[in-house]
């Protein structure tokens, strides 16, 4: 029971979302009952009836960020039931801050988000941001189409070589080797479902997704064939996980193309 | 029949006569800076920029002079209205876009009678209808303050409003029906601290532009002083600010309008929506004193008439059980089994305002988006609620929303699925 050692230790509020999201073929409420049970004995107590319960809140930096956790998961797993509440775990912390600025900014564009983070102070999302590039859980996979075997290919080639003629650059060559991303600004690929890929980078080709200038994602992902869009996702959400799902360390790549994301003025 | 001759003459007359008042402008020339009764050397003093940037703050100027993710006080802000959309302008002192140009004649024309450089009509969205309750000094620092700012080079946007709004002299019949220009004038048989409070609530602090119901052409009559309104195009309610009998906030203290503006929460509730926005940017930043007189002439607004009966015209029981199982699944380990919270961390939701307003649409979008406590200095890390908008279905939300205003004391009216789905898909603006 995985889920429920994970679980212990969070206010029973996060729990009982915790346990709707990740178990989700359990009755919500056994498993809620038990995971109250699991925790009244670890800590040596009684197990209180409801109706005489205060709410106990742990002073948590987890426990505050129920905003977040509600979609994103706990520990950042993302939501595996819908591939739009996209994985953070494990992600660089400048990647995510900067994720949380965009979106204060207007340069990405979802309502719910923008809502969310609007008036978070800059420390706090470093704090919020550090804690899910530590999380450290395992990937799930996402359901992805049935395309043909030439599509995989297309993608896989965008992937490692990129596409010379459409002076596509190759994802690996800013993402890492390993497509695990670069500290401290540049995210992983592997893993993400093929729903939220896709989405991303149409957004960046309706402009509703932008980063600060020159957004050198932006101009990739105009470059993409809308094909390409579906091969490379598909691709990339099918992909073997690398042993080692850490971001390469900062410096180990040499972007082709100015980004503003990595300190290039434009 | 020669009278009738007469009378019809006698109403087209009139009607010209109308007309004429109507669209013949009343321009003005702009003061120049050479011209001004203010010097730039006043302008420098620091100290005056000192307090004008404190009342700057306290009217939450920057609040709709900055547009997402813009340069601060460099305009660009859309106020949505439901007659078109009006881009609040740059107020740093650029000489092309901004007000550069601008002597203080013109600026204190502008907040005072709510008149642009050239006399042309501003629109109330600028809410100079509270904004003429300013002092003259005290607009002098406001002015100093904006005048310091380094400049900006943003154009203004024009407004995009429907005929006849996008005619500015339609402004003037507006303004015969609700604009009346005058600084605040002292109640002797107040006290000061009463008398800096209504200052600071009926000026800049320009709470009635929110917290009062507006009619059909979008003025505040005068029987209703912060007496709450729903605010238009951004679908929240502003509730009645009266501590006393039937009043939005009855029961609170003045500490805890204090705590509320000062922190975002207090113990009878928590700032959110855009009064979050409020809080953060502005009110935290106000001295305690100004605070504290804020609050006690807010408490001594009138008690208000009992509300309707909310009862339902249907059996609400099967919905308000509903509810009851809602609660208990998703918000009881945080809002606790009785409404109750948690001290300063999570709204007791009993006898909350933001739950028992007239209409509903607080409750059900803080259930629909979540969100953080305001940030403020004495709260730079607040915990958040989370949006149930991806978990529960139109008819939960109801459910558990007719049971919070109807639960522990609160005797709101219910809401049904019908308005979920409506504020489901509400712009967050």
């Amino acid at each position: 029971m995985p889920q429920l050692n994970a679980a212990v230790g969070l206010s029973p509020c996060l729990r009982a979302f915790y346990n709707d999201r990740m178990n989700p073929n359990v009755s919500t409420r056994a498993a809620r009952s038990f995971a109250v049970a699991l925790l009244g004995c670890a800590m040596g107590i009684g197990t209180a009836s409801r109706a005489t319960e205060v709410p106990h809140i742990p002073d948590t930096l987890q426990q505050r960020i129920a905003a977040c956790t509600s979609c994103h998961g706990v520990h950042g797993q993302g939501l595996p039931r819908s591939g739009y509440f996209p994985r953070l775990a494990g992600k660089p912390a400048g990647y995510l801050v900067r994720q949380m600025q965009d979106f204060q900014n207007g340069l990405r564009k979802y309502a719910p988000m923008e809502y969310t983070v609007r008036q978070l102070p800059l420390a706090y999302m470093r704090e919020i941001a550090e804690y899910f590039a530590a999380q450290q859980v395992p990937y799930q996979r996402s359901p992805v189409p049935n395309v043909s075997a030439a599509t995989l290919q297309r993608g896989n080639e965008l992937i490692e070589k990129g596409d010379a003629a459409r002076r596509i650059p190759p994802c690996s060559s800013c993402h890492g080797r390993q497509l695990t991303g670069v500290q401290p600004s540049t995210p992983g690929l592997v893993g993400l479902p093929y729903d939220y890929i896709s989405a991303q980078l149409g957004s960046w080709r309706t402009h509703t997704r932008a980063t600060v200038a020159p957004d050198c994602m932006a101009t990739v992902a105009n470059r993409l064939a809308p094909s390409d869009i579906t091969a490379v996702a598909v691709a990339l959400a099918t992909r073997e996980l690398p042993a080692d799902i850490h971001p390469q360390p900062a410096g180990s790549v040499k972007p082709p193309l100015p980004c503003g994301v990595l300190g290039a003025t434009s | 029949m020669r009278w009738l001759r007469w009378l019809g003459l006698l109403i087209v007359a009139l009607l010209v006569l109308a007309f004429v008042w109507l669209w013949l402008a009343g321009g003005r020339q702009p003061v120049p800076r050479s011209a001004s009764k203010v010097s730039a050397a006043t302008l420098a003093d620091p100290v005056l920029i000192a307090r004008g940037k404190y009342l700057a703050t306290v009217g939450d100027c920057a609040g709709c002079h900055t547009a997402q993710g813009g340069q601060r006080y460099a305009g660009g802000r859309v106020l949505a209205t439901p007659f078109g959309d009006i881009p609040a302008p740059n107020i740093t002192p650029d000489e092309q876009t901004g007000l550069g140009a601008w002597s203080f004649e013109d600026f204190w024309q502008a907040l005072h009678a709510g008149k642009g450089r050239h006399g042309e009509l501003l629109y109330p969205a600028f809410p100079y209808t509270s904004y003429t309750r300013v002092t003259h000094d005290d607009a002098l620092a406001m002015f100093a303050w904006l005048q310091s700012l380094p400049p900006v080079h943003q154009p203004d946007r024009a407004p995009s409003l429907a005929f006849p709004y996008s005619v500015r002299n339609s402004l003037k019949a507006w303004r015969a029906l609700y604009f009346r220009a005058g600084e605040f004038k002292a109640d002797p048989t107040k006290s000061a601290t009463w008398n800096r409070g209504a200052y600071l609530v009926q000026g800049l602090g320009h709470c009635n532009e929110c917290h009062a119901a507006r009619d059909a052409f979008g003025g505040t009559p005068r029987n209703t002083q912060l007496a709450g309104g729903q605010i238009p195009m951004q679908h929240w309610y502003a509730p009645d600010l009266s501590s006393a009998s039937n009043g939005g906030l009855e029961g609170w203290s003045a500490q805890d309008i204090v705590d509320l503006l000062k922190t975002g929460q207090s113990a009878r509730g928590a700032a959110f929506g855009p009064m979050a926005a409020v809080v953060s940017g502005s009110t935290q930043y106000m001295t305690d004193a100004d605070l504290h007189a804020v609050a006690i002439y807010l408490q001594s607004l009138p008690a208000r008439p009992p509300p309707p009966s909310a009862t339902p015209l249907f059996d609400a029981g099967p919905l308000l059980d509903r509810g009851n199982k809602v609660y208990a699944h998703h918000c009881a380990d945080c809002h606790g089994d009785h409404g109750e919270g948690v001290a300063g961390v999570y709204p007791s939701l009993g006898g909350n305002s933001s739950v028992t307003e007239p209409t509903g649409i607080n409750a059900t979008r803080m259930v629909l988006l979540g969100g953080f406590a305001p940030v403020t200095a004495a709260n730079q890390r607040p915990y958040s609620m989370p949006p149930f908008a991806q978990t529960l279905s139109d008819d939960d939300v109801a459910a558990v929303v007719s049971y919070i205003r109807r639960s522990w004391g609160n005797h709101g009216s219910v809401v049904l699925p019908g308005q979920v789905r409506q504020l489901r898909h509400t712009p967050i603006d």
